[in-house]
Order: structure tokens, then sequence, then C-alpha cells
């Protein structure tokens, strides 16, 4: 029995380093690549030595896919291009093409040079590692080689988010990287068409959690902010400069348009308007209203946002600052929650969700105390606000996905162990499918059942399908009859006769001559007539034919009669049959030998 | 198969193929050549061309290509490969009782609708008074004066349609992109190729498991800003439909670049306009490009360009944003990121300026000596119209035709006399016949079709022999009106076993490397997709007190048996006989083979080369035992 194998790298009930290795059809694929937030050690990257433990990864796998730009996904694909060694095809998507090599590179200056950590991969690398890939469209079929085949789908979750089909024959698997199933400000929702696959493999950050209404969260959102102004404290906004950033740009950039507010808001980093330029370039990529208007108006020219400086930190009064990471574990966004984070009035809005060991995650789950590099300790004053921005799917949105792939099998990745549970149950409740939800470095097997495409004679399907009518009757299904000619490596159907004539092979008739002896008293012809009748009354649907040269025929079997010399009331029936109406002809010799019904006129 | 040519344009194709059960219009171009009989229709009044005497009243309709050939209400889908070529669609699908799917590329749907925006306000802001049909009657059509009175069925002149047409039309479009494997109906997969002529441009492949067509039209193997031609996934193409080849095979279209920018830099150097008639998405793209890195090095750095048309804007917006379609070069400017094309520089250092018509902010910005590209090429509506009137009066201007759709004496016509520079450069990336010969060997069509214009010489130029195709076997060519039957011959379909049949399946070698078996099967076909499942075991009989009556039964009439090949032995099957008991057993030869006598039985056996004929009566035990003995010796099939 073929057999699709999945093994988490990293993703496997966790967040974070999302690194799925797929077995379908003697193709190895790995999905993501990513690098875990929460540790700065050998397990910020998905362990490589599980593929193989000397060297290079090139001849163990037949291409990477990389689903988006979130570092979490491709964080560790320099590492594991460069350093450990693989040189065949990684596939993204335009935009995620674009975008990850700035990210990398951000990442990695934030690493070495701030962090002064050797052993890390260099820019260099990095431009090597894009070299290698090859960029996706939306829909479009790549073959990979003869028998692999991948295809994108919009999952929304990011600007060139990406879902994939992965096919090999009649086998597939479809990962959905992180997706988003409402529409949002700027972005579209992910879709995909019905397409079957034999897992699904999908992202579970909200497994448990079924998300209010988006215009009651963002009338929340902008209600606190709004607040916090008014009292002079000041914002802090932990995004990550590509994403969520756009989409609370252009909700606050709305608001600010529509209450003519005055308080500054600024976004950290030179990447703004880097990454607005991005947005303006892959307008294709957002949601259609964007699309539709990009010629009059750009959603992506904010006229409240500016630049940030980092000397406007300790300005007075009030502001609204969007700084990069998203999860305060390094960089600008750390370094101005460390200066706000003893203001009550302040205030930090966590839009996004936060991996374990980072201060975003720690502050989230109510901590007020927390233990600083040098051990420091920074007491934590100002409101702290969860508001889920992610544009992830929640549980509603992942049963929307599974009813519009109809998948054979689930398989969650993505998402902690104790709410993967949760949905895993609610899945195989209400689907009845199986659910898997592999750890890390464990094995999950699924066996699939691919029919088996064959080449049938035109000739015989269309007469099957001539006989079989309009409307076969589903009661009384219609045998067909055909040989399968196995040869190298087609396989062709055709029907008996033209196979014996293909494979020069002569017909050998097997025939079956049988006598009957009947007693009836009447004429010759008579008889034959009465048995005539007689067939007709009994064989219903048969064809049935009184020939004049005193024979009846049922389909093809002959039947004669003679009159013994010595007694004309004893009558001789010869039945002749061929093998292919065997058991036809064995049922009339037996039947014709109980004589005739004395009924019978 | 079937194909309809409902289109004699040979880069404005219009054909209907019937492949299986599926009806495809490939393309539905617009031919608007006939517009040339027409007066231009000026944005200004103008007492001159009203009073010129010979031509009809300004009526400002189209030629539309198609004739009742077959009834358009029973097409399935329309494939576009181009945006030039979907400029009849509103008159397809919005009149005919059309009711399928169009399908094209993201480019070429928005850059299509830009050209019939534009196509739509060019008539409609030129309101005419009157509207004259009766012309169209054979009667009066024949005494009007040459060349109308020559023109065919002018009775399918149409009007231009309306926005609100455009609008319908255009929203039956489904997206695909380049390599997208699209189902139609099960029975046909159809898949759009990057023909590298314009932005979002494709070649489409229609095919099915045993059957594939290509479908080639206006392709470009120069390296200009579309994503470059796919031509590997042509090959194996059972029929290769070639049309939009190059209407320009003598020009060279860097030769034609190179002429339009020295024509411009003299005018301009002596003071004068020049006026580009040109349609306002493709070549420009080009033209503006190539005067990009031509301004400074001619100091022409002060000289402003203008760009008017209704969609000006929104074109060059729009060629922005289509990163996925462009070339390898322009995508990689994307990934930095910068736009891909240099005029988003140009309009930011001002240089090019564009406007959507010459009235507002043109006519008070407006600065000479200047160099204007608006349309339409034909020079019969739009702004152009007004620049004629303008320029044409001063031998210091230049119009330059880059546009390879119109003959330019034909166009300037009605504005003789002219003291204007007339320049002609048309530029047409679209491929040569060397190209495409080098191209067919490459990709090896069965057969080739394609217009009839195709397999002679152009008439003006009879001697070139090497301005036709010329293949091995010859192409079968197609007119206007005709209905091509291809070559094909099906023979075998797609069917799927199920997993639990094909387990099933006990396969036996015959020859060497080749295996049959028999199978047995129930077939489902559904949405043009056939499946083979194993024959359900009949329920269980319930045992009712009729039973007997119950094996009475006659059997199923649709369980026929296999057929037998191969021969029986007749010592092998003496030994067989022996060892079940038959010992004795009277063998008779006869010319044929042998007459074996069960004498004990009573039974005759006759053995020959291919067939066997058991008599046996009144022993229905033992004939059954003999029968699968001899069934032993033979192959089923």
């Amino acid at each position: 029995m073929p057999e699709i194998k999945v093994t988490p790298l990293g993703a496997g009930q966790d967040v974070g380093r999302s690194c799925i290795l797929v077995s379908i059809g003697g193709k190895n694929i790995m999905l993501d690549c990513g690098m875990h937030m929460g540790y700065n050690d050998d397990r910020r990257f998905p362990d490589f030595s599980y593929i193989t433990q000397n060297g290079r990864l090139t001849e163990f796998l037949d291409c990477v896919i990389i689903s988006h730009f979130h570092l979490d996904h491709c964080g560790a694909l320099p590492y594991m291009s460069e350093m450990v060694g693989y040189d065949g095809p990684i596939y993204m998507t335009h935009p995620t093409k674009a975008i990850c090599p700035i990210l990398l590179e951000d990442f990695r200056k934030i690493t070495v040079d701030k962090k002064g950590e050797t052993n890390f991969f260099t820019s260099q690398m990095i431009k090597d590692c894009m070299k290698k890939v090859i960029p996706l469209n939306l829909h479009q079929t790549v073959q990979v080689d003869d028998e692999l085949e991948i295809k994108a789908y919009y999952a929304g979750h990011v600007l060139g988010a990406a879902m994939v089909h992965i096919k090999v024959g009649s086998e597939s698997v479809v990962y959905t990287g992180d997706y988003n199933m409402t529409p949002d400000r700027h972005l579209g929702a992910a879709w995909i068409d019905k397409c079957r696959p034999d897992i699904l493999i999908s992202e579970s950050t909200y497994a448990t959690t079924i998300r209010d209404s988006k215009r009651c969260r963002e009338r929340d959102f902008l209600k606190k902010v709004h607040e916090t102004i008014e009292r002079g404290g000041k914002v802090l906004i932990p995004v990550f400069a590509l994403g969520r950033a756009q989409e609370l740009c252009i909700l606050l950039e709305t608001f600010w348009e529509r209450m003519n507010l005055k308080a500054p808001i600024y976004f950290s980093t030179g990447l703004t308007e880097k990454a607005n330029h991005y947005y303006k370039l892959f307008i294709t990529w957002t949601n259609q209203k964007i699309r539709k208007t990009f010629v009059q108006r750009n959603m992506f020219e904010f006229k409240h946002i500016k630049a940030f400086d980092r000397s406007y930190a300790d300005n007075p009064g009030p502001m609204v600052v969007f700084a990069t990471p998203g999860m305060l574990h390094a960089g600008q966004s750390l370094q101005i929650f460390k200066k706000w984070a003893g203001n009550e009035k302040n205030m930090v809005i966590m839009p996004g969700y936060c991996v374990q060991g980072t201060i975003g995650h720690k502050i989230l789950n109510g901590q007020r105390k927390l233990e600083m590099e040098g051990r420091a300790t920074l007491d934590v004053k100002l409101q702290v606000e969860y508001m889920s921005f992610s544009a992830h799917a929640d549980a509603k949105g992942i049963m929307q996905l599974i009813r519009m792939a109809e998948p054979r099998n689930m398989l969650l990745v993505h998402g902690e162990a104790a709410k993967m549970e949760f949905l895993k149950g609610k899945i195989e409740q209400e689907f009845n499918i199986n659910c898997y939800m592999p750890a890390n470095g464990e094995t999950e097997t699924v066996t699939t059942n691919p029919s088996v495409p064959v080449d049938i004679s035109l000739n015989l399907l269309k007469r099957e399908m001539a006989l079989g009518g309009p409307l076969p009757d589903t009661k009384k299904p219609r045998t067909m009859h055909g040989t399968l000619i196995m040869k190298e490596n087609s396989l062709r159907l055709v029907s008996p006769e033209q196979a014996l004539k293909e494979l020069g092979l002569n017909e050998h008739q097997l025939r079956f001559t049988c006598r009957v002896q009947l007693q009836d008293p009447h004429s010759d012809s008579d008889t034959l007539h009465r048995i005539y009748t007689h067939l007709k009354s009994v064989l219903k649907g048969y064809t049935i034919q009184h020939l004049p040269d005193s024979t009846v025929m049922v389909e093809s079997i002959v039947i004669k009669l003679s009159s013994s010399a010595e007694d004309p009331n004893t009558k001789v029936l010869l039945l002749s049959w061929s093998y292919q109406d065997e058991d036809l002809g064995s049922f009339l010799s037996t039947l014709l030998k109980k004589g005739l019904p004395s009924g019978l006129c | 198969m079937k194909l309809y040519c409902l289109s004699g344009h040979p880069t404005l194709p219009c054909n209907v193929l019937k492949f299986k059960s599926t009806t495809i219009m490939l393309d539905c171009g617009l031919d608007t050549t006939s517009v040339l009989n027409f007066l231009p229709l000026p944005l200004v009044h103008s007492p001159r061309l009203s009073k010129l005497p010979g031509w009809v009243s300004k009526d400002g309709t189209v030629n539309l290509e198609k004739k009742e050939l077959l009834d358009l209400s029973t097409i399935d889908v329309i494939l576009i490969s181009n945006y030039h070529c979907m400029m009849a669609l509103p008159y397809i699908t919005e009149h005919t009782g059309f009711t399928g799917t169009v399908y094209a590329t993201e480019p070429t749907l928005q850059i299509g609708r830009l050209l019939m925006e534009e196509l739509v306000n060019f008539m409609e802001r030129v309101p005419k008074a009157q509207s004259a049909t009766c012309w169209k009657n054979k009667e009066i059509q024949r005494m009007l004066p040459g060349p109308l009175k020559d023109a065919v069925e002018v009775w399918t002149w149409k009007r231009c349609y309306s926005m609100q047409e455009v609008n319908s039309a255009l929203s039956k479009v489904q997206l695909v992109g380049y390599s997208q494997k699209v189902e139609l109906f099960g029975a046909v997969q159809v898949s759009p190729l990057s023909s590298g002529y314009s932005l979002g441009s494709s070649n489409w492949i229609i095919q099915s498991h045993h059957e594939k067509v290509a479908y080639v039209s206006g392709s470009s193997l120069l390296t200009t800003h579309p994503q470059p031609m796919d031509q590997s996934s042509l090959k194996n193409s059972d029929v290769l439909i070639l049309t939009g080849l190059t209407q320009m095979p003598t020009a060279n279209p860097d030769g034609m670049l190179g002429d339009f920018c020295s024509n411009l830099a003299m005018t301009i150097r002596a003071g004068g306009n020049v006026l580009v008639p040109c349609y306002s998405s493709g070549v420009i793209y080009d033209l503006l490009e190539c005067l990009y890195q031509f301004i400074e090095s001619a100091s022409l750095g002060t000289t402003p360009f203008y760009f008017i048309s209704p969609v000006a804007n929104s074109s060059l917006e729009f060629s922005q944003i289509f990163a996925e379609w462009l070339c390898h070069n322009k995508q990689s400017k994307v990934y930095l990121p910068e736009p891909p094309f240099p005029h988003a520089e140009l309009i930011q250092t001002n240089k090019l300026k564009h406007y959507p018509s010459i009235h507002g902010d043109f006519s008070s910005e407006f600065r000479q000596p200047c160099v204007v590209f608006t349309g339409h090429p034909s020079l019969r509506f739009g702004d152009v119209v007004h620049f004629m009137e303008l320029w044409g009066k001063s031998s210091l201007n230049t119009i330059i035709f880059t546009e390879p759709d119109f003959s330019y004496l034909d166009a300037l016509a009605p504005y003789q006399p002219l003291a204007m520079k007339c320049v002609y450069c048309p530029i047409d990336t679209r491929l040569n016949f060397h190209q495409v010969s080098k191209l067919l060997k490459e990709v090896q069509p069965l057969h080739v079709v394609c217009p009839e214009q195709y397999t002679q010489p152009p008439p003006s130029q009879s001697h070139r022999s090497d301005l036709m195709l010329e293949l091995q076997p010859p192409p079968m060519p197609y007119r206007r009106c005709s209905v091509l039957s291809l070559p094909f011959r099906r023979r075998y379909e797609r069917i799927h076993l199920l997993p639990e049949l094909a387990n099933s399946l006990v396969p036996s070698e015959i020859k060497p490397g080749i295996s049959v078996a028999t199978v047995s099967a129930v077939l489902h076909s559904k949405d043009n997709k056939h499946t083979l499942q194993s024959v359900p075991k009949p329920p269980p009989v319930p045992p009712t007190k009729k039973r007997k009556r119950v094996i009475e039964e006659p059997p199923e009439v649709l369980a026929p048996k296999p057929l037998l090949s191969g021969a029986v032995p007749l010592e092998a099957f003496l030994a067989t006989l022996h060892k079940h008991g038959i010992t004795e057993v009277k063998v008779e030869e006869t010319a044929d083979g042998h007459i074996l006598h069960l004498q004990a039985e009573d039974t005759l056996i006759q053995l020959e080369e291919d067939g066997t004929h058991i008599v046996c009566d009144n022993n229905e035990p033992l004939r059954t035992t003999l029968r699968d003995l001899v069934l032993r010796f033979l192959q089923k099939l």
C-alpha cells in the first residue's frame, strides 16, 4: 500500500521554526524552514540532522517550499541551504521572494551585529540562498520534476502568503502555511478548490479561539488607543515590519482622518517606506477593494504616519508608535517598551501571537516583574492589552477550510498541544476523518488508496456507455468485460477481441453440443413452437427467435429438433452453444430435460 | 474534431474548436480596418472635414468578423490570448445567448478593459447627430463610390458597444495564471502559456490525456518587457494552430526603434512637434523606455512628452503592478523594490505628463515643441484627429507611425494635402517566418493549421518565398468561414480502476514483458470522468419458501464468459483425463486434429488447433468436468 509520511522538525505541537518533512510517492519535500523566536541556542533552528547525519541535504530533498516571509517560516533557510548544504530548488511566491531576504538580513544584523554571535549565516549566504529560489505564481502548476507537481493558493495571512498543493500521481498533500479565512483591510481571504488531498496539513494557532467579529475588535482597539491618547499616554504597538503593521496603519490612518486627531503616529525602522513600496508594487496580492481603487488612491500612502526617530521616545505628550519586532524579544520595540513600562498612563497593545519565552509572551501572561539582562528587573506598570489581529484562521476558519478542500486526513501543526487536542476532537467528530498532531521528530504515516489510471480503448468505452444507456440502473449495474494489457509501463484496457488481435493470438472456440430427449405427442413444428412459447415465458429479457429452418435460437444458442425414427412422439433436441454462453446453455439443457409443461398451447 | 474559422484576419483571429464534447472559442479579435472607410471624428467641429466630397457620413462603426457559421450560444468557453484579441468580446457574450466562461490572465483582462474603455470613450464623447444604415442595403451600396462599394458584407459592420456591455462582458472573465490547468467539464484541460508578446499574453494548450492541441497566437521571441515565451510546453502537440505572426515581416523592430528615435530627435531639434498615434498599452511602454535612455544623449531633457488618452494614467499605473508577468530583469527591479518600468521616473521628473484628453489641464499646460502619444492609430477617432488638424499644415512637424495595424497611407487619406512629414516605423515584435520555422522544428507538431495568408508570399512581394510557411507535411490553410476537420484519431480515453478492483485483478504473462488480466467491472461515468469498480456481490437470497423457484431463475443476460486462446495439446489432455478416471479413450485422427471418443461415457471431444467441441448428452456433471479440464489448457481474455 502506498503511504505518505509527515514528520515535523519544527512546529509539531508548537509555534515557531516551522519545518515539516513530507514523503509522498517517493519524493521528499521540506515545507518551510523557520526559526524559533523563543530560543537563542541550537533549538533556534530545526534539527536537520534528522534528515541526514553527514552533510548535505541536496540528495535527500526534492524541493523546499516556503509559505510566507515570516521568520518562523523562512528564518533558517540560509542556514539550511548554505551552512548545512542544499542546492535543489526552493519555491516561494514573488512577494515572499522579494521581502524574505530583507527580513533575513534584519534578523542577521540583530543576531550578529548587536548580540555579537558568530557562526551565523552571512549576507552573502542570504544572497546565494535566494539565487536558488524559483518564484511561484498563484494557481500555476509547477512541475518540479516529471512526477512531482505543486500549485500555490492564496492564503491571505500576509502579503504573498500561499498554501501549497503537492501532488505525485493521484496522491496529494496540502500545506496551508499560515492563513486567514476572513478578508481584512488590506488582504483577501484564503481560498482553495475542492482538491480532496490525502492529507491537509493545517496551522492551528487559534485552534480553540472563535474570534468575535472583526468590526468589534477594531472598534475596541481604536477605543483603547483613543483613551490612552486622550489622557496623554503613549501607545506602543509592537509589530513585524510587514503584515499586521500595514493593516493597523490603514485602520489608524482612517480613524485619525475621521476624528481629526492630532497626536503623532510613528512607525519605527527605515523599513516602513520600503515595506509600503512592496505593497504598492504587489498590489495584485491585496484585497479586491484596494486593487480596484489603486489608480485613484493608493492605500499605502499614509498622511498621518511618519517615520520614527529614537529620540522621539522621550518626547512629552501622547503618541502612537509602531515598533518592530512584534514579540518584544529584541530591537526597537523592546527599547521603547523598557522606557515606557514604568508609567501606568502608557499602554502596550500586542496585536499578535507571542511565542513562549519572549517578553511579549510573559507580559501577556500577567507577569509584572521582568528579569532583564544583567540581573536588572523591570516593573511593568503600563497597561498591557492583547488584541488578536494576527491574521490566522480561528477554529471556525479551520473548519471552513476543511469543508473547502475535503481532505481524507487532517494533520495539525503550528499550535499548542492542548489546543490542538481540542480541535482534533472536533474535527474527528464533525468530519469523521482521522486527525493527527505529531510532535517534533515524530513521523505520522498515512496509507493512501490511490486508484489506478488506465487507458481504455474508445471503442470499448463507447460501446459500453451506449449499452448502459443514458440512465444506468443503479440496482442492476451492468458488468463490463475487458482485457487489461500490461506492457512496459502502459496499462491499456481493450475488448477481449481486440486484445487477441493485438497480441497476435488465435481464438480458441470451445463449443458444447447436447442432445435432449423429449416426450411430446405433437407434430415436429408444433413441438418447436411449444418450445419457443415455453422459453419465451421463462426467459424474460432474452432474444428468442423461431427460425424457418426448424430451429429456435436463444441469443446465439441453437436448438434443433428432430423426431426419433422409431417413436414420433420422442423428439430429440440438439442444443449447441459456445463457451461464452456457457451459463445460459447449461441452464437451457437442464430446463428442457424436464420436459414441457402441459399447459402450453 | 473540427475547427470553425470565423475571422480571416491572421492577427485578429477568431476560431472555434470543437474538441471532445466541448466548444471552445479561441480569441475574438475585432477587425477595425473598416473604420478607414469613414471620416475622422473630430473633437472640434472642422469645416474642412465636413466639406470633403466622396465620403459617406460618419458612422463610427466597426467590423465584426463573424458569420452565422455556428450557433454562438453553444460556445462553452472563450480563451483569450492577449488584450488585442478580445476587443470583440461584448459582441459575442452580450447578444448571442452566450452563457459560458471567458478565460484570460489578469493583465489581459485589466488592459483589455482599458482599451475597450478608451474605444467607447472615443466614440461616445463625439455624439453623432444622425447615423445612417440604409447605405448598407446592397442596392444602395452598389452605387456608392469605391472602395466602399467593394466592401464585403457591410451588414456585419456594427455600432461600437457601450460601457455597460463592456462591463457585462468582462464580468464573465475568469482569471487564470500561466501554466494553470483548468478542467473543462472533466473532458478537456486548458492551460495558458506565456507567449512573450505583451503583458499577460498567452498561447493555449488544449488537451485531454491522449490528444493535444496547441494554439499559438501573437507570440514573440524578442526581449521586450513581458515574460519570455514558453516554448517547451508546446512540444508534442498533435495539432498546432498558428496565428498572429508579424504583420511586418520585413521590418526589424530594433531598426525601427532606432529610426523612431532619430526622426523624433531631428524634428524636435528643428523646432517641430512629433505626433505618435498609438494604442495606450503595449509598444508604448517600450517606446517610453527607449526614450528614457535616449533623452539625455540626444539632449531632449527639456522637451515635454505628453501621453493623452482617457486611460493614460491607468495604463501607466497598471504596467507597474504586474511583476509576475514581466521579464526577469524587470522582476528583479521589483524585488528592490523599484518600479519595473522607467516611465515612473519620467513622470516623477515631469518629463512625461499624461492627460485624459486635450481638454482641461492639457490645454493650459501644453508647450511646444513637444512629443504627443495618443490614439487611435487609425486616425479616425480619438485625440489624434485634433493634432492632425493642428499640426498637419506645417512641414516642421512629423507624424511617426509605430502601430502596424493600419495602412498609413489609407489612414492619412482624409487629411491630404498634408505638409507635415510622415515617417513609417511599424514595430511588430511578433514572430517572423524565420523564427516560426525554427520554433516549429523545435516543438514538432504533427500538423499545423494556419491562415491561408501564411501559405503564400504576401501579394506585394510575390517573389519572396521566404515570407511564407514551408512545412512537411504542408500546413492546413484556413480562410474566413472555412470549417476544417482536424486530423485526429482518438483511440483511447483515461479511466480509473478503483483500488479494490485493481487489487482483485490476476495478471498472467502471455509473452515476455506482456501480461494480461481479464477485467469484469461496473463502469461509472460522471462529469466525463470514468471509473471502474468491482462488480457488487449479489445480495444474499433471502431464504423463502419459494426457494426452489429461485434456483430456476435464468442466469443474468449480462455475464458473458471471457474469450479463450491457445490450443489443447493431445497428450497432456489425455493424461489429465486419465488422472480424472477417464481411461477408455479412443483417439481418431482427422484432417484438422483429433476426435476423442470417451467410450464408457459415450461422449465425443473434438480437438482442433483453434477449437474444441464437446458432445455430451444427458450428463451435466461430466460435461462441466470436461469443460474445466479443457479450460486448464487455455488462456482467458
